[in-house]
This record gives C-alpha cells, structure tokens and sequence, in this order.
C-alpha cells in the first residue's frame, strides 16, 4: 500500500471507518504515545510548571490524552470531521478547532507556550484537501508564519513527520526558517529501519541560546515499552473509578443552568431529559 | 467545547483581515458548564495573554458577571476561582462567532468550530 498521504485528502482517507480502526488499533496506540512523549521531552518545557500547548492535526485524541494526563491544558486543530468526532466521544479536554492548518492560523501572538504535531505535515507535502487550497509550498508557508506567531517567545515547537525524502525535508526546513524559527530536524535512531523517527524541532527566540537536542542511537528501548504499559493500568484503574472528573452529573448542570438564568442569561437551553448525557458528534 | 480561554486568543484568519478581527462574536450560543480542575499557577501563568476587556465582555454577554471591569492587582482567591470559571467550565456547544471586521461567520457545532475559510478568505 502506499502512503495514506498519496491515497487521499486527509479529511477522506481519515473518514469514519478508517478514524476508528486507526483510534481502537492498540500498536498504534502505543507509537502515538511514544512519539508524543518524546517530542514532550523534545519540548523541554521548565518542570511542574503548567503551560497552554497547541496540538496540531490532534485527529482522535491519540496525543491529547497525554496532554490531559501531563496536566497540560490544549487547542487541537484537525481537518477531518470524523477523527474529530472520535475526540469528542474519548471526552479529551483540550478545545477542538475543525481547521485546515494549510490555511494558516488565527491566534494572537504569544498564544501558546508550545506546540506539538504528531505524524501530520507530511500531509501538506502530498495530498490537496477538497476544501479550497493552494501549492504546498504556499501552504507550508502560511502554516510555519501563523505557527510561529502564535507561539511564546521564546518557546519550541516540535513536529514529528514522515518525509518521503530528503528534499521534502529540505523544503520543510527551509520554509520553516524563514518564517522566523531556529532549530532543525532531530532523528531518532538513524540506524533502524523501523524505529528511526524524524521531528522536527523548532524555536522561537532565545536568541541562538536553545540548544539543539541529541537524537537517540542505537535500538528502541524497551523503556518507552514500559512507560505505555505503565499507562494503560492507569486507564485501566480509571476506568474501574467510573466517570472521569470533567463529566458533569445532570443535578449539577441543572443547577448552574438555574445560576445562569437567575443572572439573566438567554438562551440557556432547556432542561429535558438528554441533559447531562453525553452527545454524540454530526457534521 | 469553545471555552473563552481559546476563543481570548482567536482572531478572524481570513485574507487581508488583520484589524479590528478580535474578539469574534458569539452568537445563538448555547452553553455546557463542565468542573474542570482548579489550578491557581495556570491562571496566573496564563493572565497576561488575556485580553482582560474582550473576556469581560464576552463572559457577561454570555451572562457571567463575576468578573471585575478592571484587572485586580490583588489576585484574591475568590478572583481567580472566577476566573478559572470563566476561562474553563463555560463551554459553547452550539452557535456560531462572527468577525467584527470582515463578517466572516465560524459555525459551532457539537462545541466545535467550523474554522474552515473560502476560496477567496485564503492568505
Ligand atoms: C496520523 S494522524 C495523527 C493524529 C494524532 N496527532 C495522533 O497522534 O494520533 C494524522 C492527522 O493529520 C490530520 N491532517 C492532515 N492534513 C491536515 C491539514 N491540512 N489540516 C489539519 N489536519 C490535517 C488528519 O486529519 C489526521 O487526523
Ligand atoms: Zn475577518
């Protein structure tokens, strides 16, 4: 098969069905946790310290609920309705925009402390969308200009991608630079044909000071093995304490419904029989 | 899930629209109250990205009036257990925001925002 990135728009290939074979699929589970926890610690943002990160092309959730379980609070951005609507019925935290990244941004400067993108530019590299669109190269520049001003200074960005080749990383770093970033492209164990990983590691400001981090050599470790088991006996022991925190039970959305009314608010919807239950997504 | 901490930072991406593009309008919202954690550091972290005259007013026109006029020096715990209010357990499900410069509508729905531009919106 080739690439999904060939096949179709992503908001076509990432339809229903596809959205929720790769959301349940458990290997791939655990390479998103992966590559999400390393490009946290590719991140390196200050310990203990809470910060507000943009998850670009955050599909299903995959990366988000790492977020969540970090203690981060996050905006996702995804093109494709249906992994979009997966990330409602997980009931991740995080804000979701329905927003083609290849359009640009509109956040106000400083936004975001960080952001992390995890197998998703190579998109802009490969396929149109059926939305109205541009040349990659034109995409890439208005996604990398928009990024970089919505970032912190000085804070980092870090994107872990599926390069066909040399030049698109090339023409990834390129644009990149000039949008304003420093930094480059980190890979992960070079030498091994399936664990080698590319991400690429961006920086605002700091004037030359952010360090450029090391890849990691050798073979995969079977530590990163162990961190995703770790974590699913800890959904696992979540699951058993019943709901999760931020799902309201119904008497206490009456009863902010009713404090909402008394201060004049309209258009608070009616009470009925669906309050408090959890929706399902259309579009 | 639009929370007015992302819809403070969210300004109209269209063409050519660069003034007067924030913050966008709400309108026919329709509002879920969800607890969220109460973090303290987050907030005052977070405080000086806030647009403090923008959430006022979205947040009263959203019906919620706790919070003061002017940003108080003294962050008291009853401010920020409002803040954290506003800014995380309001969420709009349904509607949609308007730019006050371009017009341009961003749809709401099931708490998620149509983001998507036109042909002719495209920078
Ligand atoms: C392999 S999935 C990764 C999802 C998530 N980050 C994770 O780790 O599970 C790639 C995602 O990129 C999204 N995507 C592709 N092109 C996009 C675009 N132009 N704008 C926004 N999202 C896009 C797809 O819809 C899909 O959800
Ligand atoms: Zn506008």
């Amino acid at each position: 098969m080739s690439r999904p990135e060939l096949q179709a728009p992503p908001e076509i290939y990432y339809g229903d069905t596809e959205a929720k074979k790769y959301t349940q699929n458990t290997r791939n589970q655990q390479i998103q946790a992966d590559m999400t926890y390393r490009a946290l610690e590719l991140l390196a943002l200050p310990p203990d310290q809470p910060a507000y990160i943009l998850d670009i092309g955050c599909g299903s959730g995959l990366s988000g609920e790492i977020l969540d379980e970090e203690g981060y609070i996050w905006a996702g951005v995804d093109i494709a309705p249906s992994m979009l609507e997966i990330a409602l019925e997980r009931e991740v935290e995080g804000d979701l925009f329905l927003q083609d990244i290849g359009q640009g941004f509109g956040f106000r400067p400083g936004s975001f402390d960080a952001a992390i993108s995890i197998s998703v530019i190579q998109w802009l590299l490969n396929a149109e969308t059926s939305h109205p669109t541009s040349s990659p190269p034109h995409r890439l520049q208005r996604f990398f200009t928009t990024l970089h001003s919505a970032l912190r200074n000085p804070s980092r960005a870090v994107l872990q991608f599926y390069p066909s080749s040399d030049d698109q990383i090339q023409l990834i770093t390129t644009i990149a630079q000039k949008a304003g970033f420093g930094g480059g492209i980190v890979v992960d164990y070079p030498n091994s044909k399936k664990a080698k990983k590319v991400f690429l590691c961006l920086f605002v400001g700091g004037g030359g000071a952010q360090q450029m981090p090391q890849g990691l050599e050798g073979e995969e470790e079977d530590d990163s093995k162990a961190r995703f088991e770790r974590r699913r006996e800890r959904e696992k022991a979540k699951a058993k304490h019943g709901k999760r925190k931020n799902i309201k039970d119904r008497d206490w959305i009456l009863k902010k419904k009713e404090l909402y009314r008394k201060r004049g608010k309209e258009g608070v919807p009616k009470d009925s029989k669906y309050t408090g239950r959890k929706r399902k997504a259309v579009f | 899930m639009v929370r007015l901490i992302t819809h403070n930072l969210l300004a109209c991406h269209a063409k050519d629209c660069n003034t007067n593009n924030f913050p966008l309008a709400f309108k026919d919202a329709q509002l879920e109250i969800r607890e969220a954690e109460f973090n303290p550091e987050f907030l005052k972290g977070f405080l000086p990205k806030i647009e403090w005259t923008a959430l006022v007013d979205t947040a009263r026109q959203l019906g919620d009036t706790s919070l003061p006029l002017e940003q108080p020096e003294m962050l008291d715990d009853e401010f920020l257990k409002n803040l954290h209010h506003v800014l995380l357990e309001i969420h709009v499900e349904e509607g949609s925001m308007t730019c006050p410069n371009c017009g341009h509508v961003y749809p709401i729905s099931n708490g998620i925002p149509n983001m998507l531009l036109a042909e002719h919106e495209i920078g």
